[in-house]
């Protein structure tokens, strides 16, 4: 089994030994202890300190931020308090895996109940109440190995508090068994570009040390690659390394026609690196970081002073902010705290907004004051919008209060279809491709059982974008796309032939596009995305847009 | 025997994340027994997740009980680690 096949990431390339991130142990059986209560405390007690130290320890050497959390942690192992909920239970004659599982359990509960940050420390906790177990059971602490020298990742999947504490420096590329092109691994992958691919299946037959090559644009893993095979994968990481270096030029087809590439943001923490890598401006600015960790939106005042920090970045250009998109996968208690059984078909993005309108009527009035006091193009457009009146709707309301430029974001399949009536009532149109796809395809995007079904690639999405492209060019509406599609080079060139004018995306993948988009006339541009939309599967779209794409 | 003294916290983030930390550790090295409570809520001041648990907020009124060796002493240094503010200088 020399290959194995995944989705990649990107299109990074990189080669080096396998460490595996160790499954978090299954939880202990409630199974009355062989051993007396003092020799199951002796072993409880051992593993503690056992964890502690080696918490202290790597909070040592990761320093900063990670030290205090860490020695958080090793203070948690050793609660006393905690020691006693143990101490009950192993007199109780249960086993010390299952004393410590259930002691901890009890607090994270306590913890969750609390929420907000304590909530947070809830997963701390397990982090801790896993080691110990693993320790007692005498097998490696799960989470990120460090082996002490570069490495490739292989895991089940990555948690965000996994991804948090990567060593860049030494992790080569990431394999995950599970996860999909939207999965959390991926996104961390494009915004830090780490070559990757997820959704490899069989991932889980790479043993511990094993040479690969993780080559991201083909989505193979090669494994004991021969010299030849490393040799190439070495030339094609210093053509990527050129690639990134290549001066920055606004982003234009071979022929001239301009095809401005913006950035997404989701805060505005990461401004200046996008402003580094050439965004000539924002083309979805997510705003959620502002309402997502509060228990009630935030002032008008403060949301002002958010928004001005990003638009200040880049006077003279375009930024297009997306109000607020809770629900589904980022639920807010304040808009809309109703259990639903299919919260990506419920009440979220413009229709929660909708529902609240006092907090939209906020949002735009902190958005026109912020527009005010910068030299910004500033554009508003709503999420998940399903019907024109909905788009009519928030199009009135962006206007009234004082927002010049408003528009929708085409992410459901009805709104693809009636594209026509939709751009004579707005003012353009955003396409958001992971929504599109998930809802065009009725996949889940976070689930990993139905991760191929999630890409964009398939004719179905073409055909859908297309229409909104048709519609923009005859009603001379801008139509951009802000979804990961249009961080995939070749994609991105598919997309400009279907009619798209600008394409945003992390500002990691800039470059690649920048370098694609100037291979291929408008001309070229349409053949290639004439061919892909001839084709009948995903895959199929692809092989004949890279058959086209070659002719160029 | 044992001391008791009302403090009034100040740090932004109240006794979340660093000062929760920082405090726990001021306690444990203090050799004496020390309890916090806010409202009807006690807890052993050297049990991490025991203070976390009380969520404690800036501006918040807690009680701090020291018994054993240096009493007041402990009290003081604790009653002056809780009226400053340990999120400023991070």
């Amino acid at each position: 089994m020399p290959e194995l096949s995944g989705i990649g990431v990107g299109r990074g390339i990189a080669a080096g030994p396998v460490a595996r991130m160790s499954p978090p142990p299954p939880a202990p059986a409630d199974e009355a202890s062989a051993l007396s209560t003092e020799a199951e405390t002796q072993r409880v007690q051992v593993a503690v300190a056992e964890v502690a130290a080696e918490l202290e320890a790597r909070g040592r050497t990761a320093g900063g931020m990670a030290r205090d959390v860490l020695e958080a942690q090793a203070m948690m192992a050793q609660d006393p308090t905690l020691h006693d909920a143990v101490a009950t239970r192993l007199q109780a004659g249960k086993t010390g895996e299952y004393a410590v599982h259930e002691a901890f359990a009890e607090f994270r509960a306590t913890l969750e109940e609390l929420g907000g940050y304590l909530g947070e420390r809830a997963s701390d906790l397990s982090d801790v109440s896993q080691r110990v177990i693993a320790s007692l059971r005498g097998l490696p602490a799960p989470g990120v190995p460090d082996p002490g020298h570069p490495f490739i990742l292989v895991a089940e999947d990555l948690a965000p508090a996994d991804t948090a504490l990567l060593n860049l420096d030494q992790v080569q590329a990431l394999v995950t068994i599970q996860g999909g092109p939207t999965s959390h691994t991926a996104i961390l992958a494009r915004e830090k570009s780490i070559t990757a691919i997820v959704g490899v299946a069989e991932a889980g037959s790479l043993t511990e040390g094993q040479q690969v090559i993780v080559d991201a644009e083909s989505g193979t893993v090669i494994t004991d690659p021969t010299q030849d095979q490393l040799d190439e994968a070495q030339a094609r990481r210093a053509a990527h390394a050129a690639q990134a270096a290549a001066p920055i030029t606004p982003g234009a087809l071979a022929d001239g026609t301009a095809v401005p590439l913006l950035a997404n943001l989701g805060s505005a923490k990461s401004t200046e690196k996008a402003v580094a890598l050439g965004a000539e401006g924002v083309g979805l600015f997510r705003t959620e970081f502002l309402f997502l960790s509060a228990d009630e939106a935030p002032s008008v005042e403060e949301q002002r002073e958010a928004y001005q920090s990003v638009l200040e970045a880049f006077p003279g250009q375009k930024v297009v902010v997306r109000a607020l998109d809770a629900g589904a996968d980022k639920p807010l208690s304040f808009l809309n705290d109703a259990p639903e059984e299919n919260p990506a078909l419920g009440l979220r993005g413009l229709r929660a907004l909708m529902a609240n309108e006092q907090i939209l009527r906020d949002q735009l009035t902190a958005l026109a004051q912020a527009q005010e006091n910068t030299e910004a193009d500033v554009w508003v457009m709503a999420p998940m919008v399903s019907t024109v009146e909905e788009a009519e709707a928030f199009t009135a309301l962006a206007k009234e209060h004082g927002l010049a430029t408003a528009g929708v974001m085409v992410e459901v399949p009805s709104i693809a279809l009636m594209a026509d009536e939709l751009l004579s009532r707005t003012d353009f149109a955003s396409i958001g491709t992971n929504d599109l796809t998930q809802y065009t395809m009725a996949a889940d995007r976070l689930l990993g059982s139905v991760a191929s079904l999630q890409d964009p690639w398939h004719p179905a999405v073409l055909r859908l974008i297309r229409q909104v492209g048709a519609a923009g060019i005859a009603s001379e509406k801008p139509v951009g796309v802000c979804g990961e599609a249009a961080a995939d080079p070749l994609l991105a060139v598919v997309l400009v032939g279907l009619g798209v004018n600008t394409l945003s995306m992390s500002p990691a993948a800039l470059a690649e596009v920048r370098a694609e988009l100037k291979l291929h006339t408008l001309e070229q541009a349409r053949s290639i995305a004439a061919a892909a939309l001839t084709a009948a599967t995903a895959a199929q779209a692809r092989e004949a847009a890279q058959g086209a794409a070659q002719k160029s | 025997m044992s001391s008791t003294r009302t403090v009034t916290v100040a740090s932004s983030q109240g006794l979340h994340a660093r000062p929760a930390k920082l405090f726990v550790e001021a306690a444990q090295a203090s050799g004496a027994q020390v309890t916090i409570a806010k409202g009807e809520k006690s807890v052993n001041a050297a049990s991490i997740l025991g203070v976390l648990s009380l969520g404690v907020e800036r501006n918040d009124q807690v009680l701090l009980t020291a018994e054993g060796e240096n009493e007041e002493q402990t009290l003081d240094s604790l009653e002056q680690f809780l009226t400053t503010d340990h999120d400023e200088a991070s």
